[in-house]
């Protein structure tokens, strides 16, 4: 799965005249497989970034090819479709289903791809023994901690096989412990080939990363390599 | 298979708030109710009254004279419309009074009818034990007399009436059968009555006029043309035109059909009223439920919900909640009518088609108030969603 971004902007109206740029004119390309982190000051736009790459926000001005298809043209339902199918999204909230418990949330991608009941609790399971809460699974939401919550939840992005992983600062509610297992999860998926796109202001977070996107003012300010450690390390 | 995921959710999301469903679910249980009860009470009413006209006897027709008006019969009309209207069969006339009737010592205040043997044919009442009048004792002035079941419970008790002596104002009469029960028509007991010959009827009375000629047509067809027969024959005999009120059963089923149906049609259109004020408590809470889970229909959205599936989740809650509305509705609706029932003794009514309409109602009531929260819900951007806490 290749992202492309050209000349993408997005505005808000704010009251009658004003309009608040969130991006101005960004081009970006992520290529299958890679590790990025988007990174910037608070309201320098990596969340609006973030949101129009994860197809849950509509760029104002440009184009979004994914995999050489013009995304800007397609239909609500598409967009749902490919978010349902191709992507996985771990949020800094959780964003658990309170009322369900962890394996009902891990089965929710599911249920809107239309599989059925013993199939997709088998891939659920699956899901969360390999976050390692394969002892969790009928814990709801507030009975679990933090780092568990964010567990599920990246179960919950891996259950349907996606080709990219978006994270919305992942370690932002968690301790550094617990936010390591966290980056280890997706330092994990990565190797296995998923693409993983990181918001983060954590440096720490970023270090793990291939590559570095640097957003200011709506602007991509720096886009850096990350010389690799060794895989033995 | 999505559906049977969506009603599961929808299910558990009503059963979080337990008391705002109950209260919501109870709008439609209140409206439900209504509409079926007062629809089949209604409909009780109805067929009740119907009972009781077709039990007058079928293709009746009662020729009243109104003496007020100038309309005065004796027997002679009786036997003229036998000779003059070949579309009667059966015609048999009668005076009525109120009398005690008396038997050792015991005395019951009961109506007297001076009939013809004709009469059981044309009013369909058939005998218990005995027998009924026969044409030769009610061609003279022969004292015998036929008692209503209550009658001869009131005044024999356990004694066996037949060939016993019951005396009418100092008159003796022998009791010759007694009639199967009729029950009760118009509020009216119609088992408390004694049959005697015409005859004996006017000479008790000290008369030679009658109150009323029963007719009998073959037909519902034959009924209105010799109700037409009869009009004009006493048009031409009377000046007043109120002077004979003719009235066939036929024609009094009819009207009566339709004001009973008219009256369900009102009942259940006021109860109606009461459905639509619980369809709007449904969309109330629906929007209240929309705005509360703002957050869960973002991440849903998030998570690949398509405007559909979201749609159908909001769909079903709002159906859910009306339909369980309006299964207790039923139910309560049902006891309600019987109650209603026995306490004005009429018979009650639950057809199928009040509790499919019901039911039909509901789930629309549900469908149309929940139709606009659902479209509101699915419409929501799954960014602005997100955002919302």
């Amino acid at each position: 799965m290749v992202f492309r971004l050209e000349g993408v902007s997005k505005l808000y109206a704010m009251g009658r005249r004003v309009t608040v740029a969130a991006l101005r004119e960004v081009d970006l390309t992520i290529p299958r497989g890679q590790f990025l982190a988007i990174m910037g000051p608070s309201g320098s736009g990596k969340s609006t970034l973030m949101h129009i790459l994860g197809c849950l926000d509509r760029p104002s001005n440009g184009t979004y090819f994914l995999d050489g298809e013009d995304l800007t043209t397609k239909g609500d339902d598409s967009l749902a479709d490919f978010r349902n199918c191709r992507m996985g999204f771990v949020f800094q909230s959780f964003n658990l289903l309170p009322r369900l418990d962890a394996i009902e949330n891990v089965e929710v991608p599911l249920v809107y791809r239309g599989v059925q009941g013993r199939e997709r609790r088998r891939r659920a399971e699956r899901a969360l023994a390999r976050v390692g809460l394969a002892d969790r699974l009928h814990h709801l939401p507030s009975e679990l901690s933090g780092g568990e919550q964010q567990r599920v939840a990246i179960a919950r992005s891996l259950v349907g096989e996606p080709s990219v992983i978006f994270a919305d600062e992942p370690t932002g509610n968690l301790d550094t412990a617990t936010g390591r297992e966290v980056v280890g999860l997706f330092e994990e998926s990565w190797r296995q080939g998923i693409t993983v796109v990181v918001v983060t202001h954590e440096e720490t977070l970023a270090r793990h990363a291939e590559r570095v996107v640097r957003l200011r003012d709506g602007r991509i300010v720096a886009d850096e390599l990350i010389p690799q450690r060794g895989e033995d390390e | 298979m999505k559906l049977l995921e969506f009603t599961r959710v929808a299910w558990r999301s009503l059963r979080a708030n337990k008391l705002r469903s109950l209260l919501t679910a109870l709008g439609m249980i209140i409206g439900v109710a209504a509409v079926t009860a007062l629809v089949s009470v209604g409909q009780g009413a109805g067929a009740t009254i119907t009972d009781q006209i077709q039990a007058m006897g079928a293709h009746v027709i009662f020729v009243r004279p109104n003496p007020r008006e100038g309309g005065v019969f004796t027997l002679a009309e009786a036997e003229e419309i036998m000779e003059r209207v070949p579309t009667i069969e059966a015609a048999t006339p009668s005076l009525s009074f109120r009398s005690p009737v008396e038997y050792r010592g015991t005395s019951h205040d009961t109506q007297i009818e001076g009939v013809t043997a004709d009469y059981a044919r044309i009013r369909e009442i058939t005998v218990a034990i005995g027998r009924f009048l026969n044409a030769d004792e009610s061609s003279r002035r022969t004292r015998v007399a036929v008692l209503g079941p209550t009658v001869a419970s009131e005044v024999f008790g356990t004694v066996n009436p037949l060939g016993e002596t019951i005396s009418i104002r100092g008159q003796p009469f022998t009791v010759v059968g007694v009639t199967s029960s009729r029950g009760a028509a118009m509020g009216q007991d119609q088992d408390d009555v004694v049959y005697i010959p015409i005859l004996a009827g006017q000479r008790l009375q000290g008369t030679t006029r009658i109150d009323v000629i029963y007719a009998r047509a073959r037909s519902a067809d034959d009924a209105r043309s010799a109700v037409a027969h009869l009009t004009a024959i006493y048009q031409r005999r009377f000046p007043r035109p109120e002077a004979v009120n003719i009235m066939s059963q036929d024609e009094l089923l009819a009207t009566m059909g339709e004001v009973t149906q008219t009256l369900s049609l009102l009942l259940g259109a006021i109860a109606g009223i009461s459905l639509l004020v619980g369809g709007i408590g449904i969309m109330n809470i629906m929007l209240v439920s929309v705005s509360e889970r703002t957050r869960e229909i973002g991440i849903r959205k998030a998570l690949g919900a398509r405007r559909r599936d979201i749609r159908t989740q909001f769909l079903l809650e709002a159906v859910l909640l009306s339909l369980s509305g309006g299964v207790l509705g039923i139910g309560l609706g049902w006891l309600l009518s019987v109650l209603v029932s026995s306490l004005a003794g009429w018979r009650a009514v639950l057809s199928p088609a009040v509790i499919l309409i019901a039911f039909g109602f509901a789930v629309a009531v549900g469908l149309f108030f929940g139709v606009y929260p659902a479209r509101q819900a699915s419409l929501l951007e799954p960014v602005e969603a997100l955002r919302h806490d």
